[in-house]
């Protein structure tokens, strides 16, 4: 069995909003539980607006208000010790980031202080979160990590806007996975990137993934990115993770209905059979409905959908599954 | 009904909303005033508060209550003729320059730049010296309308500029709009809090000036202003005097409609903004 | 008939900065190609290749530095006013950006109704929306009076796609209309545009970069690159055994949704978008690793293999490929 190096237990974040005294509450992350190993890359696909971002949000414990961690606990595994991210004080929690886990939100390269140059950047960095190493030795590592990297050395002396997208986004993750930590958190980090520029940034991340023997956390709503870089995918739907499991079983039988629309709208190169969207439109996570989310959607739907959300079933030991369809099927109870 | 209830949940609107209600209030009763406030010694001079004269008399018999009720009054209408005939040139010049782009805009940016970089206040002083005897509050707000466009068609410009490139401009173009059409149907919403705003400002603004300009004597004294109040107030050496409450009524007045007119401003063009009412509208219609 | 549209040699050269330090980007370079009626023609290639840009000439919003726009064999003269006169209409990226956040979508299908008098009165004005909402999926009543923040990505899609239909356009171009839909909603777009072209006769003209699903959907392909169309030809031919060694190269670095097709071997990125704007040659060749003495210098002959166009000198005449 693989060590376990994150887990969270009935996770809730819900957003409070307030709007001139109407209030409203958007449950972005719903009792969502997970267990990430080490030495694994974890992929979260799901639609724009279904909370994927905000639980990336919550793991990497930037939970700012209006978004509140309500209920649930989220959970580090340090050297064999678990400790509740909860209970971590400001300057614990510094400690941690960047050398446990490190969070490259969306569009992180475009934060890249545009004044200075690329060296600077590194510098302050470096010199902010690393004690009891000499900088200049630090520094030192620094550019031995960004050759390491197969990155051009030209860059440190560069600034930002020098740069383009695609080395951008290499450059931070580069600064980013500096300190080595055991887990990478990367938020659509390839978004807005052309295709081969694509290759190259998710290319960087798996040789980083490879040399780190770390592991990464990535959420993406590209599925081909997914099926090419994830050991592991978990699909989240509305605010929960409706299906789980290693990526060719997500791609070769999926059991939950949404996963399997999700993987058959997908058009592949060679075949021009005509494919189907998934039917209707996502719930909004302000108003969602009982039972379980997709059920407005789903072809198959049940009584017991409008009413009930289903639990975990495992259809295998590293397949779960929360739909009601699959307990009758299999008649297995997890 | 239902926005003034929900501007009113925000206490900057509300707070602002009582002191420019009771500000309106009386100004209006200048409209029923016992006395003219432009004729000297009708009454006693020098008189300290009593049940008589609210707040007293100053030292040209003239009653202080009364005349702070016109002097609210001919100052909102020196900035009411500065705020809003200022933006019949802002709103124009600013969807122009901002839609048409090019020539246009450099032409008219360049207008407006050097409204800019001009010392106003001395041209200001110089104009209002030179028809100091003509000058009303309708050509004083005249005046001052002239000079506050500027700043706020550029503002306005570079709203239009960035609505131009948004995806709803070319959906309105293929839809047949013209010109006319995307500048009322489509920029207006956006536009409206921003004019609000810089509206609200240039009052402020206009009021300010015609304080300053009053204190240094510029502008016809006899009219009773904020700004002549305290003119008056000053030159007749009121504090040493120990009148204070002759002083204090047109400061403590002026005091009041800036925080006013800067809370009103502050919280409207926050329920204004485009992001917010995005968040409103539709759900409105359901609930 | 059968070219519908058809563009010749069109060049876009923008000039950027002041009078003094004036920089000249040709975002298009010598582009030509036709549509048939009722073909789906797709435009793809990475963000800078001037795709938009032949879009917007096509539409009238830009005006093209050279170059000819042949309409239904009528030449383009003057930029104009084209979903007027010519019947053709556009679908863009943003969907959330389509229609103003502030109005109501039905506003903008009664200002067209209004503005190209398709109809007399309010009645045969819904009657009229109705049914090119119906055509792409949704009704009238789900959709009166509602805002752009009620509907999710592909339905304010679907609604674009309705507004377009409301002028009966013989073309429609669709401007990276999926990439910003989510991936369950992009076949119900999609789809559309089959439907469009099999029961209306309409041509699409599709944008994007997204090579899978411009397999799905479309009859010919052509690649840009820099500016130039790099190779053209049906999806098949040109998805299938992509020539170009660009082509090739993109073709390989699509992530297909499929575990057992991953990404084999490397890609480097070395040069930067600048460079190759102003290489002089063939643009690709600081990247190909077919690149020879002659690609360097010379800019290569846009050149028929087996009724594909290919811009290569690996297929010149004498150089075996």
């Amino acid at each position: 069995m693989d060590k376990i190096i994150l887990t969270t237990r009935q996770l809730k974040a819900f957003y409070l909003l307030d709007i001139h005294g109407r209030q409203k509450v958007v449950k972005a992350v719903n009792e969502v539980e997970l267990e990430i190993l080490e030495n694994e890359i974890y992929g979260i696909a799901g639609e724009s607006g279904c909370g994927k971002s905000t639980l990336l949000k919550t793991l990497a414990a930037v939970v700012e208000p209006p978004l509140r961690q309500l209920e649930g606990k989220v959970i580090y595994h340090i050297n064999g010790e678990e400790v509740d991210v909860s209970t971590l004080g400001d300057e614990e929690m510094r400690r941690l980031r960047w050398e446990f886990v490190s969070y490259v939100p969306q569009g992180s390269m475009n934060v890249l202080n545009p004044v200075v140059k690329l060296k600077d950047t590194y510098h302050d960095f470096i010199s902010s979160h690393v004690k009891g190493k000499s900088q200049e030795e630090t520094f030192r590592m620094a550019k031995a990590y960004i050759a390491e990297l197969g990155l051009p050395a030209e860059i440190m002396g560069a600034y930002p806007h020098q740069l383009s997208g695609g080395m951008r986004q290499r450059v931070t993750i580069a600064l980013a996975t500096l300190l080595r930590p055991k887990i990478i958190i990367a938020d659509e980090p390839t978004t807005a990137l052309d295709v081969i520029v694509q290759r190259g940034v998710m290319q960087l991340l798996k040789d980083i993934q490879q040399k780190l023997q770390n592991t990464i956390i990535l959420v993406t709503h590209d599925m081909g990115v997914h099926a090419n870089v994830a050991d592991r995918i978990g699909i989240m739907y509305a605010g929960k993770i409706v299906e789980e499991a290693p990526t060719e079983k997500i791609f070769s039988q999926p059991l939950h209905p949404y996963t399997q629309f999700l993987i058959n709208s997908l058009p592949k190169f060679g075949d021009k059979t005509p494919r189907q969207s998934v039917p209707g439109s996502p719930p909004s996570l302000a108003d969602l409905p009982t039972g379980c989310p997709f059920h407005p959607r789903c072809p198959q739907v049940l009584d017991i959908c409008k009413e009930q959300m289903p639990a975990y079933i495992a259809a295998a030991a590293d397949h779960k599954v929360a739909c009601w369809l699959v307990e009758e099927e299999n008649g297995q109870a997890a | 009904m239902k926005v003034l209830r929900d501007l009113l949940r925000d206490y900057r609107f509300t707070a602002s909303f009582i002191i420019l209600c009771i500000l309106l209030a009386y100004s209006s009763l200048s409209f029923f005033s016992p006395i003219d406030p432009t004729v000297w010694v009708a009454i006693a001079r020098d008189q300290p508060p009593s049940s008589q004269h609210l707040l007293g008399t100053d030292s040209r018999g003239i009653d202080i209550f009364w005349s702070g009720a016109f002097a609210i009054r001919n100052s909102l209408i020196v900035a009411l003729v500065a705020g809003v005939v200022s933006r019949f040139i802002t709103i124009p010049v600013a969807m122009l320059a901002g839609y048409k782009g090019g020539m246009t805009d450099r032409v008219l940016m360049f207008i407006s730049d050097s409204f800019l970089v001009i010392p106003l206040f001395l041209i200001i002083v110089l104009l209002a010296v030179l028809i100091r005897e003509n000058l009303s509050l309708v050509t004083l707000g005249l005046l001052l309308a002239c000079f506050g466009w500027a700043w706020d068609a550029r503002v306005i410009r570079s709203e239009i500029l960035s609505l131009r490139e948004r995806g709803f401009t070319q959906t309105a173009i293929l839809s047949g709009s013209g010109t006319m059409q995307l500048a009322l149907k489509e920029y207006m919403p956006f536009v409206t809090p921003l004019v609000f705003a810089t509206l609200i400002n240039v009052m402020a603004w206009a009021i300010g000036l015609e304080i300053t300009l009053a204190i240094l004597g510029l502008i016809k004294l006899d009219i009773p202003t904020l700004g002549t109040m305290i003119f008056w107030a000053l030159s007749y050496q009121a504090i040493l005097l120990g009148r204070w409450y002759w002083l204090l009524t047109p400061v403590i007045l002026s005091v009041l409609l800036f925080i006013a007119l800067y809370w009103l401003s502050v919280s409207s063009s926050e329920y204004l903004d485009p992001r917010s009412r995005i968040q409103r509208v539709g759900q409105s219609l359901r609930a | 008939m059968d070219k519908l549209l058809e563009v010749k040699n069109l060049t876009k050269v923008f000039s950027l900065g002041s009078i003094s330090s004036r920089i000249r980007i040709t975002a298009t370079d010598d582009v030509s190609f036709y549509i048939k009626p009722a073909e789906i023609f797709t435009l793809a290639g990475e963000s800078g290749c001037g795709k938009t840009t032949t879009a917007k000439m096509i539409l009238g919003f830009e005006e093209p530095t050279a170059g000819a726009i042949i309409h239904k064999g009528k030449l383009r003269t003057k930029k104009e006013k084209v979903w007027f006169t010519e019947g053709i209409q556009a679908i863009f990226q943003d969907p959330f950006g389509t229609f103003n956040p502030l109005r109501t979508v039905d506003r903008y299908f009664f200002e067209t109704i209004q503005n190209f008098k398709l109809a007399g009165n309010k009645k045969t004005a819904v009657e009229l929306i109705d049914r090119k909402l119906k055509a792409v999926g949704l009704s009238y009543e789900e959709f009166a009076g509602k805002y752009p923040n009620e509907f999710s990505g592909g339905q304010l899609q679907r609604i674009s796609i309705a507004r377009s239909l409301l002028t009966d356009p013989t073309l429609l171009i669709a401007d990276e209309p999926v990439s910003m839909v989510d991936a369950s909603l992009r076949m119900s777009i999609v789809n559309l545009f089959k439907k469009l072209k099999e029961e209306f006769g309409m041509s699409v003209l599709y944008i994007t970069h997204d090579l899978a699903t411009a397999y799905y959907v479309s009859d010919r392909i052509a690649i840009m690159f820099r500016g130039n169309i790099v190779e053209m030809g049906t999806v098949e031919q040109v998805l299938m055994q992509p020539r170009h060694p660009y082509t090739q190269m993109l073709r390989d670095s699509i992530p297909e949704a499929d575990p057992r097709r991953r990404w084999r071997g490397r890609v480097n990125l070395n040069e930067t978008e600048r460079e190759e704007y102003l290489k002089q040659g063939c643009r690709y060749a600081g990247r190909c690793p077919l690149v020879m003495d002659v690609c360097r210098q010379e800019v290569p002959a846009d050149i028929q293999v087996d009724n594909v166009l290919v811009k290569c000198h690996n297929y010149s005449e004498g150089v075996i490929a």
